[in-house]
C-alpha cells in the first residue's frame, strides 16, 4: 500500500526530531503544539503530584473533602471548553484563545506560592482547570486545520503522546525537586510556574494563527507564523451557526456516540481502585497505577492513531471500547494470576490511546473548518459531562450494591453503548473521504 | 520573524527559566539544610539511647521539631523537666507512638516516582521488628496500652487522570500474630442501629482500650463524622451516638475520650473536647486554638497536644491542658511533636 510505505518513517518523528520524509504526515504546528503541551504537562503534574502531599505535610491541613471539590472543577472546565470553543471560532483566531487558556493556567502556578488556605487554593486550581478548558479545543482545532484528514489520527496520536509524556515526566520532576530539597514545595511551585511560562513561549513564537492550508504546502519544513494571512476573510461565525452544527448528522451521531460511550467510562480513579481492592495488589503499588496507564497510552497513541487513519477511525475507537470492557470483564472475572493488574493496566491505556486523538480526528472530518472549535468543543464537553455523571452515578451504584455489581453494571452499560455506536456510526460515507474540511 | 530568530528566542526563555528554576530549587535546598543546622537559641540537645516502655523515672517521648541536626529524630526529656535538655536517638519519624515496649514509626523517603512510606515497628531498644508499606500521606498512629495493637492513618491522594479524590486508610496490627487489618472499611459498620455502607466511608484516628480488643475511631461519611466503638475480633464498628468527633483518645482509666470537634463546616477550624462516655457529656477544654491533633493523655487529668510554632509554619511545639476544662493551656515542649509519655 502505498499509504502504508509512507506511513512508516513518519510514525518514527514522534519524539520531535524532524526527520527526512518527503510528505509530512505530521506537520510542523502539530509537533509544537505537542511540545507546548508536553511542558504544560510537565509543569501541572508536577503540582497535581505533590499537592496532597503539600496540603498534608507542608499546610498541615485535612484534604478529606477535597475530591468533591475537583470534581465540580472537572465539570466547570468541560462547560469552559463550550465557550472556548466558540470563541476561537468567532474570533477566527484559534492561537489567541488557546494562547489565553496556557497562560491562565500559567499564571495560576506562581499564586500557589502565595496563597495558604484551602479556599483561596481551590480558586486557584479552580482558575487553572478553567485555562485547561479554555485551550483544549482550539488546540485540537489547530492540529486538525494544519494536518491532511488522511494523517489526522496519527497527527492527534503525536500530539497526545507528547501530551502523556509530559504527564509521566511531571511527578519525576516534583520528586527530584523534592528529593533535592526536603519540604522544598515552594521550590515545586516556582519551577513548575518556569515550565508553564515556556509552554507559553514555544505556543507564541511556533504556533502560527492560522496554519497554512495543509493541501497548499504538505511538506513546509519549519512553520512560519507570518505566513498565514492569505486567507480570504469569512464571515464571522455566531451562535446560530454554532447551534447549526447540531444539524449535522454525522456531528450528532459522534457527539450522542461519545455521550453514550462517557456514561459507562468508570474514571480512572475507580478503576484504580478496583484493581487494587479486587487484584489485593499491595498498597505502596497504588501511586504506581496512573503511570502504567500513561506509559501505554503513550507508546501506543500514535501506531493507533495511524491504524485509525488506514482501516477507519470507527473501528479503531470502538476496539478501544472493546478494550475497556475486556478490563471491566478481568476485573470482574479476577483469574488468579500475577499478571493481571498489568494486563487490566496495558487494556485500559490501551482503551486511552485508541480513542483519545481518534475521536477529535474523526470529528474534524465532518465539521467545516470555520466552526471546527465548537465542533470539537461540544463533543468533548457531551464526553466530559457523561463521564462526570458516570463518577456520581458509579459511586451511588458501589455504595448501593458495592464494588462488583456496580463494575457488572459498567460494564453491561458499555457493551450496550458500544453495540448502539458501532450501529449508529455504520460507515454511511467513508469517513476520511468525502467530507472535507471546507465548508 | 525569522525562524533564526525565533530559535535565539526559544534559547533565551529556556535559559532564562533554567536559571530561574535552579534558584528556586538552590533556594529551598538551602532552605532545607539551614534547618538541619544548629540554631542559636534552640534546645539543647544531645544524643544518646532512649528506650521505649517504662523505665527508671518518667519520660515523655516526642519527635524533635527544632531546627538543628537532630531535626524530626526520636527524642526524650524527663516529664518532671520537660523545657530541659533532651537526649535525641538516631531515629527519625513523621509520626510517632509507644507504650508498654512497642513503638510504631512512620517513616518516608521520596523516591523518584513518589514517597515511599512505612509503618516500622520498634521494639524496646527501637530495633525494626518488622515494617509495613503504606500507601498515602501518614497521619496518625497509635499502641495499645499493653503495647501489642498498632493502628495507623495515612491519607490516600488521588491521581492525575480525571477526577481526584482523597480518602483515608487506617490499618490495624496485631503484633503478637503480626496479623494485619488493611483497612477497617472492611469491618461491619452500624450506624443508628442499622448497617452501613457507602464508598465514603473513611475511619481514622485509633485509640485503643486496655483490653486489646476493643477501640474508639472516627468514621467520616457524607460530609459527617462519627464517633464509633469498635471490636477487633469481631471486625465491627458500631455508632456510639455522637456526631462531630475527630481524632478520639481514650483516657488511662477508659471513660472519657477527648477529641477534636470542628467548629465550622468545611473549614480547618477545631476545638479540643472531652467526652463522658458514660453521660456522653462533653466539655470544652481551656485552649482556645484550633487543635488539629490527636491527642496524648498525660496522666487521667491532663492532655497533651501539638500547636503550630509561632512563626514557624513548619516546626510545633507540645502544650498541655487539664482534661476538665479548668485551667489554661501550658507550654511543656517547644520544637516537639507526637508526644509519647513512657
Amino acid at each position: 500500500m502505498y499509504l502504508a510505505d509512507r506511513a512508516a518513517p513518519a510514525a518514527q518523528k514522534a519524539g520531535g526530531a524532524g526527520g527526512s520524509a518527503k510528505v509530512r504526515a505530521v506537520t510542523g504546528v502539530v509537533l509544537a503544539l505537542g511540545a507546548v503541551s508536553l511542558v504544560t504537562d510537565v509543569s501541572s503534574e508536577m503540582v497535581t503530584a505533590v499537592l496532597p502531599l503539600y496540603l498534608v505535610a507542608g499546610l498541615g491541613m485535612n484534604p478529606l473533602g477535597f475530591g468533591t471539590l475537583d470534581g465540580v472543577y472537572n465539570g466547570v472546565s468541560a462547560l469552559v471548553q463550550l465557550v472556548g470553543g466558540h470563541l476561537a471560532d468567532r474570533a477566527r483566531n484559534h492561537k489567541l484563545i488557546a494562547g489565553l487558556g496556557y497562560a491562565l493556567s500559567a499564571v495560576c502556578k506562581p499564586l500557589l506560592l502565595t496563597v495558604h488556605a484551602l479556599g483561596p487554593l481551590g480558586a486557584v486550581l479552580a482558575l487553572d482547570r478553567t485555562g485547561k478548558g479554555l485551550r483544549t479545543s482550539p488546540r485540537d482545532a489547530l492540529i486538525s486545520m494544519s494536518t491532511a484528514p488522511e494523517y489526522r489520527g496519527r497527527a492527534f496520536g503525536v500530539h497526545r503522546a507528547m501530551d502523556t509524556a509530559g504527564a509521566v515526566l511531571g511527578p519525576v520532576a516534583a520528586f527530584l525537586i523534592l528529593r533535592a530539597a526536603t519540604d522544598g514545595y515552594n521550590a515545586v511551585f516556582g519551577v513548575s510556574a518556569c515550565v508553564a511560562a515556556l509552554g507559553v513561549v514555544v505556543l507564541v513564537l511556533f504556533v502560527p494563527s492560522r496554519p497554512k492550508p495543509y493541501a497548499a504546502s504538505p511538506a513546509a519544513p519549519g512553520v512560519d507564523p507570518d505566513g498565514a494571512a492569505a486567507e480570504p476573510p469569512k464571515a464571522r461565525p455566531d451562535l446560530r451557526q454554532a447551534l447549526s452544527l447540531l444539524r449535522i448528522p454525522r456531528l450528532r451521531a459522534l457527539a450522542v456516540c461519545a455521550a453514550l460511550l462517557g456514561l459507562t467510562t468508570v474514571s480512572d480513579a475507580f478503576v484504580y481502585l478496583l484493581l487494587q481492592r479486587r487484584t489485593g495488589i499491595g498498597e505502596q503499588w497504588f501511586p504506581l497505577l496512573p503511570f502504567g496507564t500513561a506509559v501505554v497510552f503513550l507508546s501506543l497513541a500514535v501506531p493507533l492513531g495511524v491504524l485509525a487513519d488506514r482501516i477507519g477511525r470507527r473501528t479503531v475507537f470502538l476496539a478501544g471500547h472493546a478494550g475497556l470492557l475486556a478490563a471491566y470483564a478481568l476485573l470482574l472475572w479476577t483469574p488468579s494470576t500475577p499478571a493481571l493488574p498489568y494486563l487490566v493496566l496495558a487494556l485500559h491505556g490501551t482503551f486511552y490511546a485508541a480513542t483519545d486523538g481518534v475521536l477529535p480526528a474523526a470529528v474534524a472530518d465532518v465539521v467545516p473548518e470555520a466552526l471546527r472549535a465548537s465542533g470539537l468543543a461540544l463533543v468533548g464537553t457531551g464526553q466530559a459531562l457523561a463521564r462526570f455523571c458516570c463518577s456520581l452515578a458509579f459511586g451511588a451504584a458501589w455504595t448501593a450494591w458495592g464494588d462488583g455489581p456496580a463494575l457488572a453494571g459498567s460494564a453491561v452499560g458499555l457493551l450496550c453503548c458500544a453495540v448502539a455506536a458501532g450501529t449508529v456510526l455504520r460507515p454511511t460515507a467513508r469517513p476520511n473521504a468525502t467530507t472535507g474540511a471546507r465548508p | 520573524m525569522s525562524t533564526a530568530r525565533r530559535l535565539v528566542i526559544l534559547v533565551v526563555a529556556v535559559l532564562v527559566c533554567a536559571g530561574v528554576g535552579t534558584g528556586f530549587v538552590l533556594h529551598a535546598a538551602d532552605q532545607a539544610a539551614q534547618r538541619s543546622r544548629p540554631t542559636a537559641g534552640g534546645p539543647a540537645v544531645s544524643s544518646g539511647e532512649v528506650s521505649l516502655g517504662p523505665g527508671a523515672a518518667k519520660k515523655l517521648l516526642f519527635l524533635n521539631t527544632a531546627a538543628g541536626p537532630d531535626l524530626d529524630r526520636l527524642s526524650s526529656v524527663p516529664i518532671g523537666d520537660t523545657a530541659g535538655p533532651r537526649t535525641a536517638t538516631g531515629t527519625t519519624c513523621l509520626r510517632f507512638y509507644a507504650a508498654a515496649g512497642t513503638g510504631v514509626c512512620l517513616q518516608s523517603a521520596t523516591g523518584v516516582l513518589g514517597q515511599t512510606t512505612r509503618a516500622v515497628i520498634l521494639d524496646a531498644r527501637l530495633k525494626t521488628l518488622r515494617s509495613y508499606p503504606i500507601a498515602g500521606i501518614p497521619s496518625r498512629a497509635r499502641v495499645s496500652p499493653s503495647g501489642r495493637l498498632v493502628a495507623w492513618t495515612d491519607f490516600v491522594g488521588g491521581d492525575s487522570y480525571g477526577s481526584a479524590f482523597f480518602s483515608t486508610r487506617t490499618s490495624i496490627l496485631d503484633t503478637r500474630t503480626w496479623k494485619v487489618v488493611d483497612s477497617l472499611e472492611q469491618f461491619s459498620v452500624q450506624l443508628n442501629g442499622k448497617p452501613y455502607h457507602a464508598t465514603d466511608d473513611n475511619f481514622w484516628g485509633v485509640t485503643f482500650a486496655s483490653d486489646d480488643d476493643t477501640f474508639y475511631a472516627t468514621l467520616g461519611t457524607a460530609g459527617r463524622t462519627y464517633l464509633m466503638r469498635g471490636s477487633l475480633s469481631k471486625h465491627s464498628a458500631t455508632g456510639v451516638g455522637v456526631e462531630n468527633v475527630e481524632c478520639p483518645s481514650l483516657s488511662p482509666d477508659g471513660t472519657r475520650i477527648a477529641f477534636k470537634k470542628r467548629v465550622l463546616p468545611n473549614a480547618a477550624l477545631w476545638r479540643e473536647y472531652v467526652i463522658d462516655l458514660r453521660t456522653l457529656k462533653e466539655t470544652p477544654l481551656a485552649e482556645p486554638h484550633s487543635v488539629d491533633d490527636q491527642a496524648t493523655w498525660l496522666d487521667d487529668d491532663t492532655i497533651a497536644y501539638a500547636l503550630p510554632t509561632d512563626g514557624d509554619t513548619r516546626s510545633t511545639d507540645l502544650w498541655s491542658v487539664p482534661a476538665d476544662g479548668s485551667g489554661k493551656p501550658k507550654l511543656i515542649v517547644p520544637g516537639a511533636f507526637s508526644p509519647a509519655p513512657q
